[in-house]
């Protein structure tokens, strides 16, 4: 009954944020892409100067970024594209570092916002992958990539009349929209999960005190669960940007 | 005239109050089907990891895909949750 009169503020209020500098031109900066230049800036530093000398006994940071390489370069290319795919690690390896470091601005103290849960940054990712794997179906297989999707082998021909139109809708519209909203959608439901939390807990701070012990418990646990969410939606927009080249490359498998 | 305000005012509420239960039981009744789906698959998939944990790598990666293309119909439900409520 205490907490009844609690209002919970308007979306927009979570997601939108007013400009930094140069406000009111098409080159604004808000936290949102403040937040992306720095993560940018950040894994360039971290990676090229973790690389500049490498020593056959690795320092600690050289170690975590060998590891960091071997995960991406085995656990993913290797093993979902192919063996001899070692040139797509670069692609797939910006791609879930960039990630990974956006999502984690959600909790990183007195920052606490992911700008992957703008949907202009998924949707962007998406479309680029999406773009790569149409590219390498047509450069590897021309134009039985598409007939090969569309008329898949093995299927009674009366049945293409119901397989090829989901079939188009899946490739087309499905696959892009499905890698950017899922990416969204997690963070997006993890920011206004802790956001709700927090303000629970100041409203309950100030009404009734000894209540406010449960959403901030519930809090510390959300942030610790957001953390692996973080990182396993970098890591699954990563796998089926993988799936979906490997795919294109060797479309009967 | 002011009973026909009155009325006008209601019905705007009221529409309001309906999309907001509709945005509820929308985002409700997409998360049942995939909830079902990504048990059974990581159901599946520890089934398959306790047989033969030395398989536990490729599984774990199939299952997380398996639980990502699952978990794709659920958080549509998420997102038109927003744009029904408006």
């Amino acid at each position: 009954m205490l907490l009844a009169a609690f209002e919970f503020p308007h979306i927009d209020e979570l997601f939108r944020w007013k400009g930094l500098f140069f406000g009111d031109t098409a080159y604004e900066i808000n936290k949102t892409s403040l937040l992306v230049l720095i993560s940018s800036v950040m894994i360039l530093l971290i990676f090229v100067g973790g690389s500049r000398r490498m020593r056959l006994i690795p320092t600690k940071l050289q170690s975590i970024l060998e590891m960091t390489f071997e995960f991406i370069d085995h656990g993913i290319t290797r093993d979902v594209v192919g063996k001899d795919a070692g040139r797509f690690t670069p692609f797939l390896g910006s791609l879930f570092l960039f990630i990974l470091f956006l999502n984690f601005w959600e909790i990183v103290p007195f920052i606490q916002f992911p700008p992957t849960a703008r949907f202009a940054i998924p949707l962007y990712l998406a479309l680029q992958t999406y773009f790569i794997y149409w590219y390498l179906g047509f450069r590897h297989n021309g134009y039985r990539y598409l007939t090969g999707h569309l008329f898949p082998a093995g299927v009674p021909k009366a049945l293409y009349i119901l397989v090829t139109p989901i079939e188009l809708v899946q490739i087309v519209i499905v696959r892009p929209f499905s890698l950017a909203v899922r990416l969204l959608a997690n963070m997006m439901a993890g920011h206004i999960l802790l956001t709700a939390l927090a303000l629970l807990t100041a409203y309950a701070l100030e009404n009734a005190p000894i209540i406010a012990i449960g959403p901030f418990l519930l809090n510390v646990g959300v942030t610790g669960f957001e953390l692996l969410v973080g990182f396993l939606q970098a890591y699954i927009f990563t796998l089926l940007t993988a799936v979906y080249i490997a795919d294109s490359i060797h479309p009967d498998h | 005239m002011h009973d026909i305000l009155l009325a006008v005012q209601e019905a705007g509420e009221l529409k309001d109050g309906l999309s907001s239960i509709g945005a509820g039981i929308a985002y409700g009744a997409a998360a049942i089907g995939p909830g079902i789906g990504i048990g059974i698959v990581v159901g599946n998939a520890i089934t398959a990891m306790a047989r033969q944990p030395e398989m536990s790598g490729p599984i774990r990666t199939t299952m997380f895909l398996g639980i990502a293309f699952t978990e794709a119909l659920a958080l549509f439900g998420f997102v038109l949750f927003f744009l029904a409520k408006g």
